[in-house]
Formats: structure tokens, sequence, C-alpha cells
């Protein structure tokens, strides 16, 4: 498979504090990657830093042939990449709809219904509450707007920061499932950050382990899972 | 009865006004989360644009859209050129630089229009209409008042829940960052605010000052009322700011009216407390602890 992110050796940090210490790994055209890691091993960074929101103090980032490192965070949507926030990034004060309708603003083009429609027809929950203020949707309900959100772009590539964070295991599994059917659907290339590396390496086809800023594993996701020494070290499981 | 009428009428016209320079007030707070104590002064000078153009011999209503014009221009310069450099510092620097602009912009108007007091036109009668025999406290530029501060909600909400570029501005407002991430240019949003801020703030000078005097300090005595009105209705809400104004200004009317003119300014401040004691949030708070 061909690379569709590249990500070389790419420093970031928080003034002294070094998050990201030369990080390289490539992300395939329509698989899933995860990048794993405790807290505080430079996830989150990660993904900021790829899409915008936080400056790279050296490296490159990218996409299918595009150098992203020096574009700011609000181009990202008309180049295809969508940084998908975890379920707090769905905005509270506006109603789902507007949520959706703002995550198609960004891209090219006009927007029209049958965006809206795919993302209701892929999330039917979204539908029958549409005209709800974003506030009174579960936990679950806001990761599936923010990721029917972003598709609302026609992203090519999908950035999920923790889409399992503080949901119930069984939702976990739904979101997943979800994801699971998405990425064959739309042919995605997805970037999944998650501590909850179990659930993550179910849906990847790779994996990259971080620890304090820098890869220590670069590997199929089968082949980590099967890596006790690995898992108990820095997956926890 | 007719007095009670005539108190009605008089502060709804003056709670119009309120509700303009509140709504000013809060289209910033929502968006900047910065109190702008130079609102005052801003629509200050652009009424006094208004003037120059009248004065050189032009019609009341290319004076009344140039002032507009320049409130546009000058709430997008000061976001540029004086908020913007501090945003992302302690949020009380901006507020301290509004302060600082309330005062510069004071001076600045002295120096250039003089600081005496000089009659502004008003489009309309600024006498009450006579119904049935008796007049009524209500005036033509009364009506136009009412109908110039309806007219400016209704373009406002039609804006901020009908168009692309409203969700925008909303969007900027209430998460940046995420915004940001959806593709909206946030800078871009928060300087529109400012500017639509601007714009309705000069509305509710020209229309203090219609047919009145004005002076570089003739609107301080309305800011007060309208933090008071903005405050009531919640700084977040836009609708609590037009029902703040309101309230605000048919309760003074009627203090003024029924107890003394003289207890007016005691009076706002009861009511403040009042408000603030039984919903610190403001009477319209969605979300009272939003802020991280």
């Amino acid at each position: 498979m061909p690379a569709m992110l590249t990500i070389t050796d790419l420093a970031a940090g928080y003034g002294p504090v070094r998050a990201l210490d030369g990080v390289s790994f490539t992300a395939e055209r329509g698989r899933v990657t995860a990048v794993l890691g405790a807290n505080g091993a430079g996830k989150t960074t990660l993904l900021r830093t790829i899409s915008g929101l936080h400056r790279a103090e050296r490296g490159s980032v990218d996409l299918d042939g595009q150098r992203l490192d020096k574009v700011a965070a609000e181009r990202m949507p008309a180049l295809g990449l969508a940084h998908v926030p975890e379920g707090r990034g769905v905005i509270t004060e506006l109603t789902v709809e507007e949520n959706l309708r703002l995550g198609a603003l960004g891209r090219a083009g006009k927007v029209d219904s049958s965006d809206l429609e795919r993302v209701y027809g892929l999330f039917p929950v979204l539908a029958d509450r549409r005209a709800a203020t974003a506030h009174v949707l579960s936990g679950g309900e806001r990761q599936m707007l923010v990721v029917g959100r972003a598709l609302m772009a026609r992203p090519t590539t999908l950035l999920l920061d923790e889409p399992s964070l503080g949901l119930a295991p069984r939702i976990v599994a739904q979101i997943f499932e979800l994801l699971r059917g998405l990425v064959e659907s739309e042919s995605l290339t997805v970037l999944l950050v998650e501590q909850n590396a179990r659930s993550a390496l179910s849906i990847a086809h790779r994996g990259v382990v971080l620890n304090l800023g820098r890869v220590v594993a670069d590997d199929d996701a089968d082949a980590l899972a099967a890596d006790d020494q690995l898992r108990h070290a820095y997956l926890g499981f | 009865m007719q007095q009670l009428l005539n108190t009605a009428l008089g502060g709804l016209t003056l709670g119009m006004v309120y509700a303009a320079f509140a709504l000013a007030l809060v289209l910033i707070w929502r968006s900047t989360r910065v109190v702008n104590f130079a609102q005052a002064p801003m629509a200050m000078v652009t009424t006094f644009v208004a003037l120059v153009i009248v004065d050189a011999g032009h019609s009341y209503w290319l004076a009344f859209a140039a002032a507009l014009a320049s409130g546009l221009v000058l709430g997008a310069v000061i976001e540029r050129v004086v908020v913007r450099p501090v945003e992302g510092g302690p949020e009380i620097n901006a507020v301290i630089l509004t302060l600082g602009l309330f005062i510069v912009l004071h001076a600045l108007a002295a120096v250039i229009f003089g600081n005496r007091y000089r009659s502004f036109p008003a489009p309309f009668g600024v006498r009450g209409i006579e119904v049935g025999g008796t007049t009524i406290a209500l005036t033509g530029f009364g009506i136009f008042t009412i109908l110039a501060v309806l007219v400016t909600m209704g373009l406002l909400l039609l804006l901020f829940q009908r168009t692309d570029i409203g969700l925008r501005m909303r969007a900027s407002a209430f998460n940046p960052e995420v915004a940001r991430l959806l593709g909206v240019r946030v800078g871009r949003m928060l300087t529109l605010g400012w500017a639509l801020a601007s714009v309705v703030g000069s509305l509710a000078g020209l229309l203090i000052a219609g047919g009145s005097l004005v002076h570089p300090g003739y609107m301080d005595s309305v800011v007060v009322y309208g933090f008071v009105a903005a405050v009531l209705g919640g700084l977040d809400s836009p609708f609590g700011a037009v029902v703040g104004g309101l309230l605000l200004g048919l309760a003074l009317s009627f203090v003024s009216g029924y107890v003394g003119s003289q207890l007016v300014a005691l009076a706002a401040l009861v009511i403040l407390m009042l408000v603030l004691v039984l919903r610190p949030g403001g009477l319209f708070a969605q979300t009272a602890a939003r802020r991280v």
C-alpha cells in the first residue's frame, strides 16, 4: 500500500517540555494506523501538530505529496485532512444539523442536502435529533456527531483523537464497528490515536507505539497485539 | 391613565436604545470575552462624523449611513490594532486597553470636534403625536427609534441563524479551536463581530443624539445603563440583552415618572443587584458555567 501520510523526524513541544522528539512513520492509504501509548506519550500533540494547531519545531508532514507543516489549521479541510477532536469537540451551543453544516463549509464547493442525508444515513441517531441542541446528546452520540461532521468535508484522511474516551465499553464497541464500516465504504485513510489499545488494534492494520515523544514500536497490528512484552510495557493489556 | 401610557411609551423608546447598546456589548463579549468599555466613545465618534456631514449641508440620511459605515470600520480597526495583539494573554489586558481607548477617544474627540454641546438633528418630529385630541409621549423620532432597533435586530438574527457566515461567526465565538479545524477563519470572524457590534453601538449613539445635544461625553450615561441591561440579560445572550434593555428602560421610566427622576441611577443599581442575587448568571444565561 502506498503512503498517504508521511511523518518525518517531527519534533514539537511546550516551552522546555519535549512532547514529540523526532517521530517518523507512515500511514498507508485506505488503512487504519493506530497511534498508541500512555497518557503523556505525545499522541494528542502529534495530531495537533499534523493539523497545524501546534507548531512543529522540526521535521515534516506530507499528505499525498503535499507538505502540510507550514499550512494553517483552517486550510486543512480543503486539502482533504479532517482532524476529529474527541467528543468534547462538539459545539454544544449549536444544533446537530448546524454542527454538520459547519463541517461542510471548510471544503470547496456548495453544501447540498445529499451530504447531510449521507451522514444521517450513516448515523440515524443524529437524523432523529437534527434540530436538537448538541448539548443534549450523550457521549456516544457526540462522538458520532464529530465523526459525521468531519465526513461532511469529504476528507481523504481522518485524524481521530481518542474516540473511545469516556464512553461505556458497549458504546466503544459500537463506535469502532461504525468506524470499521466507514473505512471500508469510504476508503478513508485513518490515523487513530487511542489509549484503549485493545479496541484500537482490533480495527487497525498497523500500529505505532509512542513513549515520551519517541516511536518505540511500528508494526502490523496483529504483531503488536501478539507481543506480550510490548503490551505489558506500553499498552496496558 | 394617560400618565401610565406616556411613561410606558417613554420607557419603551429608551429601552430600545439600551437594548441596542447592550446588544453591541454582548456581541463583543460573546465572541472575544472582552467587555468593551470603549463602546460609548466609539459610538460618540461616529455620531460626530454624522454631525460633520450634516453641518457640511448634506442630508441627515447620508450622515446616518456614513456614521454606521464609520462604525463598521472603527470596530474592525480596533479589533485588529488594539485587541488582536493582546489576544492569548490574560483576558483583563484587553479590557484595560478598552478603558484606555475610552480616554483616548474622548480626548481626540474634544480636540477634533470641540468640547462643547452641539445640537444634533432628527429626521422626524420630536414632539408628541396627537391621538384624539391628547398628545402622547410618542414622537415621530421615537417611532423611528423603535423601528430602527427592531429592524437591526431582525437583520442580525437572520445573519446569525440563516447564513453560512453567521454559522461561522457563532462557531468561532463558541469554540474557536474546533471552528479552525473545520476551516473557519476565526480571526476574520472576530473582526467582523467587532465591526457589527460597533455598527449597532453607532446606531444607539445616533438614536440618543437625534433631536438632542451631543458632546464628547454624551454617551457616557447610556453606557452605564447599557451595561446594566447586558448583565441583566446574561452577558452571553443577545436575546437577553434586548429583553434586559427593554425591562430596564421601562423600569427606569416608571421610577422617573412615579417616584422621582433623581432616583433613576439608584433604581438601576437596585434592579441589577436584585437580578444578580436571584439569578447570578443573568435572566437568560443558558450556560452559566461554560467557561473553563
